[in-house]
């Protein structure tokens, strides 16, 4: 059953590799933002095979899992000359999967804008791009920004797949200590309430944003 | 060239296509229970079906597949591949659902249920004949879309060995060595299977709309 002795030795290598965890969460987060909004931009475009192959994109990627998306950029890629470390594929992988999530954000965001915005910034003469700089985008992101936040959480959550193409986070590191000693319950459970505590404990703090916003 | 290697995913694809539908329906039942638990007007029913929502959603599929399979065993819980699978993708996804239905219900107007109360309807007629047939309906986009989360979440399995349509891509690729096609063609299986759901859900949602505007 359940070693206390074996849990603690084992907690610091465990807490070491959330370290790899939390830098690869961020990072997909970075590209999952950045390429989320180029999606959502494209879709809106004028030039029609520029918004169907975004729409396309979109699709697609939302419907087939991330782990064969992950092996796809894993084992493909390097055929084709492009051979990238787990960290990189891997970050590309989760960053590119929920850029299609994070699309759907912002046209939230874009569609709530009322059109009398769109119509005034014509009035004064705003070209295209300064109308999206300066009207519509910083009026359209920080009513999202919770829903992003728990993007970010969920993709926090989603790194264990990471694993699958070797790099080595926190869900790797309890698998090796696992078949090292044969116990995978302390392990696997130490994995598991972490995950729990630091994700619970964020997305009380996005509520608490939320109703921030809210008020103001 | 890619088509003499797709009678190698024919056996993997019913086990894919299996594995979704036990988990969805059973996850159908745990979304039900769970998320009229949390309305419950008991707290001890409100603690534990919030407590199992968070719980499987405060950890991810992966974690939790791995715990069931590879913990479980230590407190002499021996459980076949696919009741592992079959288990911790219900577990999880009836836990989402919950968190639809819940917030369904609490979305269909007071006066629905106000004005079946003055009709002297008892609670289950309420529940039954006024608020789940509205509930339900706009219930099911979410529900679908949740299916196809679901799907995408069988390809997990994999990796505790079940032979599923990713697993099968995998060993043949070992085999075989030929990833742009094996990957491409998997990555087309898995689309494919989830088209009726896209589709389906964007026709209930133009039908929803219907009149809306």
């Amino acid at each position: 059953m359940w070693n206390w002795e074996y849990a603690i030795k084992i907690l610091p290598e465990i807490l070491k590799a959330l370290k790899i965890t939390i830098s690869a969460t961020f990072v997909a987060f970075v590209v999952a933002l950045v390429v989320g909004l180029m999606l959502t931009l494209a879709r809106r475009s004028n030039f029609k095979p520029l918004s169907l192959f975004a729409g396309g994109f979109v699709g697609f990627v939302r419907s087939t899992p991330l782990l064969v998306q992950l092996y796809f950029i894993f084992y493909v890629l390097p055929e084709y000359g492009l051979s990238l470390t787990p960290f990189v594929a891997g970050v590309i992988g989760l960053g590119l999967h929920y850029s299609t999530y994070l699309a759907e954000v912002y046209r939230g965001g874009i569609e709530s804008i009322p059109p009398g915005q769109w119509e005034a910034a014509k009035a004064l003469n705003f070209s295209t791009l300064n109308t999206w700089k300066k009207i519509i985008l910083p009026q359209s992101i920080p009513p999202v920004i919770p829903v992003m936040g728990n993007y970010l959480i969920t993709m926090f959550k989603e790194t264990p797949i990471l694993s699958a193409i070797t790099l080595v986070e926190i869900m790797q590191t309890a698998k090796m200590l696992g078949s090292h000693s044969f116990r995978y319950l302390e392990a696997f459970t130490i994995v598991g309430v972490l995950f729990l505590v630091l994700s619970y404990s964020s997305s009380l703090m996005v509520r608490r944003l939320e109703v921030r916003l809210n008020l103001r | 060239m890619w088509f003499d290697i797709l009678p190698s995913f024919w056996e993997g694809t019913k086990i894919t296509i299996e594995l979704t539908l036990f988990s969805a329906v059973i996850a159908f039942f745990l979304a039900f229970a769970a998320g009229f638990g949390r309305l419950s007007k008991f707290r001890a029913v409100r603690l534990l079906a919030a407590t199992y929502v968070e719980v499987f959603r405060g950890t991810s599929l992966f974690v939790q597949l791995f715990w069931i399979y590879f913990a479980l065993p230590l407190f002499g819980i021996m459980l076949p591949k696919m009741v592992a699978g079959v288990l911790a993708l219900s577990l999880n996804a009836g836990a989402y659902g919950s968190e639809i239905v819940r917030s369904t219900l609490i979305s269909v107007p007071k006066g629905q249920s106000e004005a079946a109360i003055a009709l002297n309807m008892t609670p289950w007629q309420r529940t039954r004949l006024v608020i789940l047939p509205q509930a339900l309906v706009m219930m099911l986009p979410a529900f679908g879309n949740l299916i196809i989360e679901l799907l995408k979440g069988t390809a997990l399995v994999s990796l505790i060995t079940l032979s599923d349509l990713t697993f099968v891509a995998t060993v043949l690729n070992s085999s075989i060595m030929r990833p742009t096609e094996i990957f491409s063609v998997l990555l087309i299986i898995y689309f494919v299977i989830s088209l009726p759901f896209t589709k389906g859900i964007q026709w209930i949602e133009h039908r929803l709309s219907a009149g809306r505007y």
